[in-house]
C-alpha cells in the first residue's frame, strides 16, 4: 500500500516544473493590453514575416492551428526580453503566448477529460454492480480506528486520526522517493514501482476478477483464470514499464488507477475517506507550491537531469503523436527552435554560436534576448523565418511550463526546459544528441512543411530516432489525480444517489478546467487536486443533503424545473 | 419488461440531446468546456434553490414555491453565464480553433443552453431511470403505469426548451428585446408550474400545452437565429 500511495501522490504533482515559466509569465501579464493590437499589426507586418506565417499556417493548420501563434510569438519575444523596449512587435508576443497556452489548454482539457471520465466510469460502474466494493469490513493497516461507534464526534476523531496516519505515511514515502531520486538510486525506485504495479496488476486484478465473476454468478475454472491473469498482468507490465501501443499503456494506467481507487473505497472507513481526500489535496498544495515541496523538488531535479518522470506514475497522451507524426509537424519546429534559436541570431546554421549566447543565460527569457535584436535588424527572409520558427520553441516551453504542472505536463516541456536551463553544459557536452534531435525535428518539419525546409537545412536526421522524439511530447497527468478523483466520485456513488455522482463529476471536471486555466494564466506549477477536490467535496455534500431531498420531492411528483 | 422500459425511456429523454451533442458539440473542445461550464452553473442555481427550499421549513411541502424560485434562479444564472460568455468573447475568439464559435453568436447560446438542458434533464430523470431497471415497476399498486414514459417525454421537452430559451435569451439581451426576455421567463414559469398537474396524473393537461410551448419556442428560436420560412423549406428540400 505505501508504495502505491506515495508514488501516486507524487505523481500527481510530479510534473510541477515550470519555474522559469513563471518569470516570463509575470512579464507577459503586465503587457497584455497592447498585444492584441500588435498581433494584428503584425499580420500586416513584413512580407518576410508573413511568408513565414503563411507557411506555418499551411503546415500546422491541420491539427492545432498553431501557426499564427507561432509567428507572433517570434516577433513578440524580443519585447519580453527587452522589457517592452523591443517596440510594437515585441509586446504582442506575450499575449499571444498566453492565448496559445489557453488554446492548447482547451484541447488538453478534453484530452484529460476523456481518461479521467473513463477512470471514474470504471469505478462507478464497479461500485454499482459489485457490492463487494461497497462495504468496508476489512481495514488497512494504516487506519487503526474503525469508526464503529455511532457517535459522530468519535467518528470524527477516528477519521482525523486515520487520515493523519495515512498522510504521514504518504509524506514519508514521498520524501523517501525524493531522497532516492536525488541519490540516483534508480534501480531501487524502479524496483519499487515495478513491485507496486505488479501487485496491482496481478493480486488486485485477480481479486477484482473474482468479485466480478461472483457478482454475475459466472463459474470459471482456475486454469482459465490463471491464464487470463497471466496474460493480462504480463502485458500490463510490459506496456507500463517497457513499451507498447500507447492506447494499451493508457488503458492499463487507467485501469490501475481505477483499481487503486477501488481499494481505497473498499478499505477506508467512510469518514476517513473524506478526511483523506481533504488532507491529500492540502498536501498536494504544499508539496507542489512550497519552495521546498518534495514534488517540486522531484520535478525540478528531473528537469535538471533532463529525464522523464517514471512512466508508472504518470498518464501520458503522448504516443498518439508518434503515430500521427505528420499531423504534428507544426509542433516540431518549435522544439527545434528551442535548441536552435540561440544560434540563429548571428548565423542561422551554426550551433556553436548558439552555445556562446546560451552560456550567459539560464532562463528562457534571457535566452530570448539575443535573438530579438537580430530579428529586428536583420530582416533577411531566411532569418525572419527562422526567428518565427524560433518563437515556437520558446512559446512551447513556456506553455509547457504552464501546463506542465503537476497535473499536466508536456513531456516535451521537461526536455525543453532542460535544454533552456542547462544549455551551457548540456549543449557542449551532449552536442551530438542535441544535434541529432534537432535534426530529427527539422526533418519532421520539412515533411510537414516543404517550404520551410530551407531554413533548417542544417540537419539531415537519422529517421529511426524520430518516434523517440515525438514520444516526448504530450500531456501528462499524475495517476494520483486519477485515483483521488475516482475515489471522490466512487465514494459519492456508494450513497446510491445518481445526482450526487453527477454533481461530483461535473464539479471535478470544472475544477480541472479551472486548474488548467490558472496554469495558463499564472504559468506556474499548480497542483491538480485542490480545486477539483474542493469543488467535488462541496458538491457532494451539498447535493447529498440539500439537493437530493428537493429533487426527490420533485421527481416523485413529476414536477420539472 | 423493466430493462426495455429503461432503455426506451433513456432514449426518449436523451436520444435527441445525445445526438445533438455528438454532431454539434463533441468535435470542438471549446464547446465541450462551455457545455460543462453551463452545466456547472445550472448546478449552482439548483443548489441555491434547494438551499432556499430547505431553509424555509414551513413551505417545504408547497412545491409551487420551490418551483417558482428555482425557475427564477435558473434564469438569473442564465443571465450570469450570458455575461461571462460575452465578456470573455475576445479571449474565446483568440483561443478557439473554430472561430465560428464567436462569429456566430448563437452557437455560444446554443451550447450553453444545451448544457443547461442536459444537466437539468439528468437531474430530473437519472434517479427515476435507476429505479426503472427493477426489480419493481410502476402501476402494480396504484400509481400510473405511464409514470416513467411521461417523465421521459417531459424531460425531453425540458431539455429542448432550455436550448431554445438560451438562444432566445442571449439574443434578447444582445438586442435589448425585453419582450423576448419576458417570454423566456414567462414560458419557463408556465411550463414548470404546469407540471404540478402531473401529481394528479393529468398528463394530457400538462404534456400537450408543454409541447405546444416547445414548438412555439422552437419556431421563435429559429427566427431569432436568422431562419426564415424560406430557409426552412430549403433545408427540408436539402438545397
Amino acid at each position: 500500500m505505501d508504495a502505491h500511495v506515495a508514488p501516486s501522490s507524487s505523481s500527481s504533482s510530479a510534473a510541477s516544473a515550470g519555474a522559469d515559466g513563471s518569470l516570463s509569465g509575470a512579464a507577459e501579464r503586465l503587457e497584455r493590453p497592447p498585444r492584441r493590437q500588435q498581433s494584428q499589426q503584425r499580420s500586416n507586418y513584413g512580407s518576410n514575416a508573413q511568408e513565414g506565417i503563411n507557411n506555418a499556417d499551411q503546415a500546422d493548420g491541420a491539427v492545432l492551428a498553431v501557426p499564427s501563434v507561432i509567428i507572433r510569438e517570434s516577433a513578440s519575444r524580443p519585447s519580453r526580453l527587452n522589457a517592452g523596449g523591443g517596440g510594437g512587435d515585441g509586446e504582442c508576443g506575450q499575449p499571444v503566448e498566453e492565448e496559445q497556452g489557453l488554446k492548447y489548454g482547451a484541447q488538453h482539457v478534453i484530452k484529460l477529460f476523456v481518461p479521467v471520465s473513463l477512470c471514474m466510469l470504471v469505478v462507478v460502474a464497479t461500485i454499482n454492480s459489485i457490492s463487494f466494493y461497497n462495504s468496508t469490513d476489512v481495514y488497512l493497516l494504516y487506519t487503526p480506528f474503525h469508526e464503529l461507534s455511532p457517535e459522530p464526534s468519535i467518528k470524527f476523531w477516528n477519521a482525523l486520526g486515520n487520515s493523519l496516519i495515512l498522510m504521514s505515511v504518504v509524506v514519508v514515502m514521498t520524501i523517501l522517493l525524493i531522497v532516492l531520486y536525488k541519490k540516483r538510486c534508480y534501480r531501487v525506485i524502479h524496483g519499487w514501482l515495478i513491485l507496486s504495479s505488479f501487485m496491482l496488476l496481478f493480486i488486485f486484478s485477480y481479486l477484482y476478477l473474482e468479485e466480478l465473476l461472483r457478482a454475475y454468478n459466472i463459474p470459471m475454472d482456475y486454469p482459465t483464470a490463471v491464464l487470463i491473469m497471466w496474460n493480462f498482468g504480463v502485458a500490463g507490465m510490459i506496456a507500463i514499464h517497457w513499451q507498447g501501443p500507447l492506447r494499451l499503456q493508457q488503458g492499463y494506467l487507467i485501469f490501475v488507477a481505477a483499481l487503486m481507487a477501488l481499494v481505497f473505497i473498499k478499505y477506508l472507513p467512510e469518514w476517513t475517506a473524506w478526511a483523506v481526500l481533504a488532507a491529500i489535496s492540502v498536501w498536494d498544495l504544499i508539496a507542489v507550491l512550497s519552495p521546498r515541496g518534495p514534488l517540486r523538488i522531484l520535478v525540478e531535479t528531473a528537469q535538471e537531469r533532463n529525464e522523464q518522470i517514471f512512466p508508472a506514475l504518470i498518464y501520458s497522451s503522448t504516443v498518439i503523436y508518434t503515430y500521427m507524426g505528420t499531423h504534428y509537424a507544426p509542433e516540431q519546429p518549435q522544439s527545434q527552435s528551442e535548441s536552435q534559436p540561440q544560434a540563429q541570431p548571428t548565423a542561422s546554421s551554426s550551433p556553436s554560436n548558439s552555445n556562446s549566447t546560451a552560456t550567459t543565460r539560464t532562463t528562457h527569457n534571457s535566452l530570448a534576448s539575443p535573438e530579438q535584436p537580430t530579428c529586428s535588424s536583420n530582416c533577411r527572409p531566411s532569418t525572419s523565418r527562422a526567428s518565427s520558427s524560433r518563437g515556437n520553441p520558446r512559446q512551447q516551453d513556456n506553455q509547457a511550463a504552464a501546463e506542465g504542472m503537476p497535473l499536466v505536463t508536456f513531456k516535451r516541456n521537461l526536455h525543453g526546459n532542460e535544454e533552456a536551463a542547462g544549455f551551457t553544459q548540456e549543449w557542449s557536452a551532449n552536442l551530438n544528441d542535441r544535434v541529432a534531435r534537432r535534426q530529427i525535428e527539422v526533418q519532421s518539419t520539412q515533411s510537414g512543411n516543404p517550404r520551410r525546409a530551407n531554413e533548417y537545412r542544417t540537419v539531415p536526421a537519422p529517421e529511426q530516432q524520430q518516434p523517440e522524439t515525438q514520444e516526448e511530447r504530450g500531456i501528462k497527468l499524475g495517476l494520483g489525480d486519477f485515483i483521488f478523483y475516482s475515489v471522490l466520485v466512487g465514494k459519492a456513488s456508494t450513497y446510491g444517489d445518481w445526482t450526487t455522482t453527477i454533481a461530483c463529476f461535473v464539479a471535478i471536471l470544472v475544477g480541472l478546467c479551472l486548474t488548467l486555466l490558472l496554469l495558463a494564466i499564472w504559468r506556474k506549477a499548480l497542483p491538480a487536486l485542490p480545486i477539483s477536490i474542493t469543488f467535488g467535496l462541496i458538491f457532494c455534500f451539498a447535493t447529498n443533503f440539500l439537493v437530493k431531498p428537493f429533487m426527490e420531492n420533485l421527481s416523485a411528483k413529476q414536477v420539472f424545473i | 419488461m423493466t430493462l426495455p422500459e429503461f432503455f426506451g425511456c433513456t432514449l426518449i429523454a436523451f436520444g435527441t440531446p445525445f445526438s445533438l451533442f455528438v454532431f454539434t458539440i463533441a468535435n470542438d473542445s471549446m464547446r465541450i468546456i462551455i457545455l460543462i461550464a453551463a452545466a456547472f452553473f445550472w448546478l449552482l442555481s439548483l443548489l441555491l434553490s434547494s438551499l432556499l427550499w430547505f431553509a424555509i421549513v414551513p413551505l417545504r411541502d408547497v412545491l409551487a414555491f420551490g418551483v417558482v424560485f428555482s425557475v427564477l434562479f435558473q434564469e438569473c444564472f442564465r443571465y450570469i453565464i450570458y455575461r461571462i460568455l460575452r465578456s470573455t468573447e475576445h479571449a474565446l475568439h483568440a483561443v478557439a480553433e473554430d472561430t465560428r464559435i464567436t462569429e456566430n453568436k448563437h452557437i455560444l447560446a446554443y451550447v450553453s443552453g444545451l448544457g443547461f438542458g442536459i444537466i437539468s434533464g439528468l437531474f430530473a430523470l437519472v434517479n427515476v431511470l435507476a429505479d426503472m431497471t427493477g426489480p419493481g415497476t410502476m402501476g402494480l399498486r396504484g400509481g400510473s403505469e405511464m409514470f416513467f414514459v411521461t417523465s421521459a417525454v417531459q424531460v425531453l421537452s425540458i431539455i429542448l426548451l432550455h436550448t431554445f430559451w438560451s438562444v432566445i435569451f442571449f439574443n434578447a439581451f444582445d438586442t435589448n428585446n425585453y419582450l423576448h426576455i419576458f417570454y423566456v421567463v414567462g414560458t419557463h414559469l408556465f411550463v414548470s408550474l404546469l407540471t404540478l398537474l402531473n401529481a394528479d396524473e393529468l398528463y394530457w393537461a400538462s404534456l400537450l400545452p408543454n409541447y405546444i410551448v416547445t414548438i412555439l419556442t422552437a419556431v421563435l428560436a429559429f427566427k431569432v437565429a436568422g431562419g426564415t420560412s424560406k430557409s426552412f423549406k430549403r433545408f427540408v428540400m436539402c438545397r
